[in-house]
């Protein structure tokens, strides 16, 4: 089976989406496990700059050649950042969803959501339960 | 729930790493690597797929051209020994039961491939309509089916099977042999590109697939999945059973003309077709491109002015055009190419052009 990149310095959903704390702003985007089940991205669709997410709802949209799926906000607060280039360069997700794959920055009021988030090592426990 | 059924390559695909889905009853790979890949490899080089999904139904004895000629929409008793054609199997209604390829055998055998879904219904219809007379049997479960499709494909099968399917023409088929089975190759497809689909006992798929998969490797050969398949095919705007044709639906209707026989008529079907015509379709099949970013998707609603006018049977990215192509019925008024159209996409009105199909045009030596 396919080996999945599950870096060490981040926090994980269990809706398969990153979330990255830097002071009070979070970024975020799709693990590794999720773009390989998605296969080739070509559409990425995201909240405007302002729009406020709810953690565990959705905030946008990805679709694969066959598939479209939901994007869950893994914690709550404002988007500050979008990464805009995914518009015309939806593959970056495929080819590096931790770096120029990213989709936003979420400014948030407390970080106790993110500290709720899985650790590397349980993420990668709720993978490996998932493909059985 | 019952559990899928297997392909004779089922261990094949597996092995290959492919990603397995139900598809019609079937256990089918959906992709290998990347439908992106997988598909321009049928555009550029050459890619293979495993159809055994569909169905076979011989029809045989004194009678059975003439059973066939007034199941399909197609003529069939000018059909020449070792010639293939589209068409439909209608119901008296006008509906489409079926869309099918019937290939002429010899004078008295004729056989129907049709899709994996129907089988079943296919083969009932037949046995229902051929009459006591004819020998309706249904061979899917014996038989194999391979798709060898893109521009190299020529040649890797010409290593496997010979010279003689090179001088195959379009729409054309030979009895070969493969390591002492009989197979029967045709030179047809589901992609828009050049290619050959062959069929072969079951227990001897897996061997051909080798074969084939090892002679293609100089030519750059992918497998490809049923996710390719199906954007090859809409880029070639070939009609999909379930999405733009289905029991209610008139073959006129999804612009399906070249394959009805209206003036000759005597066909289950030929009245109903002839009348909704005379008295003029509520809609018609038409492609269009999307002209800002997004994705149509099979169920999106198509409006105009306002109004909601039609719905999305396919779509998908092109990638062979890097923009959004699809197919949809709206009211015969809006189908002209050039009409401008909106897909609701999430709520949002994406602006869409009716556009001249195919949207690709084939890149191979010969069309039909």
């Amino acid at each position: 089976m396919a080996d999945y990149d599950i870096p060490e310095d981040r926090r994980y959903s269990t809706e398969d989406e990153w979330a990255r704390l830097e002071e009070d702003r979070v970024s975020v985007g799709v693990t590794d496990y999720a773009q390989q089940q998605l296969g080739d991205i070509v559409f990425v669709e995201l909240p405007a700059v302002g729009t406020t997410v709810e953690r565990g709802e959705p905030f946008g949209v990805i679709e694969s050649v066959k598939a479209v799926s939901d994007l869950y906000a893994p914690v709550s607060g404002q988007v500050v950042e979008v990464n805009t280039d995914l518009a015309e360069h939806p593959e970056h997700v495929n080819e590096d969803c931790y770096g120029d794959g990213w989709m936003l920055t979420i400014e948030v009021e407390d970080s106790t959501e993110y500290d709720s988030l899985l650790e590397a090592s349980a993420y990668r426990r709720h993978v490996a339960e998932r493909k059985g | 729930m019952t559990e899928p059924k297997r392909t004779p390559l089922y261990e094949t695909h597996c092995r290959l790493g492919a990603r397995m889905v139900d598809f019609a009853g079937f256990a089918m790979p959906v992709q290998y690597t990347s439908i992106l890949d997988e598909h321009a490899a049928v555009r550029e080089r050459a890619g293979l797929f495993d159809v055994s999904h569909m169905g076979q139904i011989c029809l045989s004895g004194p009678a059975s051209v003439a059973a066939v000629e007034r199941l399909m929409s197609c003529p069939v008793a000018t059909l020449p020994q070792g010639a293939v054609r589209y068409g439909l199997l209608c119901n008296e209604t006008g509906g489409v039961v079926d869309d099918v390829t019937v290939y002429r055998l010899g004078p008295e055998a004729v056989f129907l491939c049709v899709n994996a879904a129907n089988i079943e219904k296919d083969y009932r219809w037949t046995l229902t309509h051929a009459g006591e007379a004819v020998h309706v049997e249904d061979r899917s479960p014996d038989l194999g089916l391979l798709a060898l499709q893109g521009p190299a494909s020529q040649a890797i099968l010409e290593r496997v099977c010979g010279p003689a399917v090179g001088g195959l023409k379009r729409f054309r088929f030979v009895e070969g042999s493969f390591q002492g089975t009989r197979t029967l190759i045709s030179r047809t497809g589901y992609t828009g590109s050049d290619g050959f689909e062959i069929y072969l006992e079951s227990e001897r798929t897996a061997g051909l697939w080798e074969s084939l998969f090892e002679a293609g490797k100089p030519f750059g050969l992918q497998p490809c999945g049923l996710g390719a398949r199906d954007t090859l095919r809409l880029e070639a705007a070939l009609p999909l059973y379930g999405h733009e044709l289905d029991d209610t639906t008139s073959p006129l209707e999804a612009r399906l003309d070249r394959f009805v026989k209206l003036a000759q008529g005597g066909f289950i079907g030929a009245e109903a077709i002839a009348k909704r015509k005379a008295q003029g379709h509520p809609r018609l099949l038409v492609g269009f491109t999307l002209q800002e970013r997004g994705i149509a998707r099979a169920g999106h609603v198509l409006t105009h002015g306002g109004s909601a006018v039609g719905v999305v049977t396919s779509g998908a990215p092109s990638p062979s055009l890097g923009i959004s192509i699809g197919l949809g019925y709206v009211p015969p008024s809006l189908a002209s190419v050039g009409t401008q159209l909106f897909v609701v996409i999430r709520e949002r009105q994406v602006a869409a052009r009716v556009v001249e199909t195919p949207f690709v045009k084939a890149a191979g030596p010969r069309r039909s």
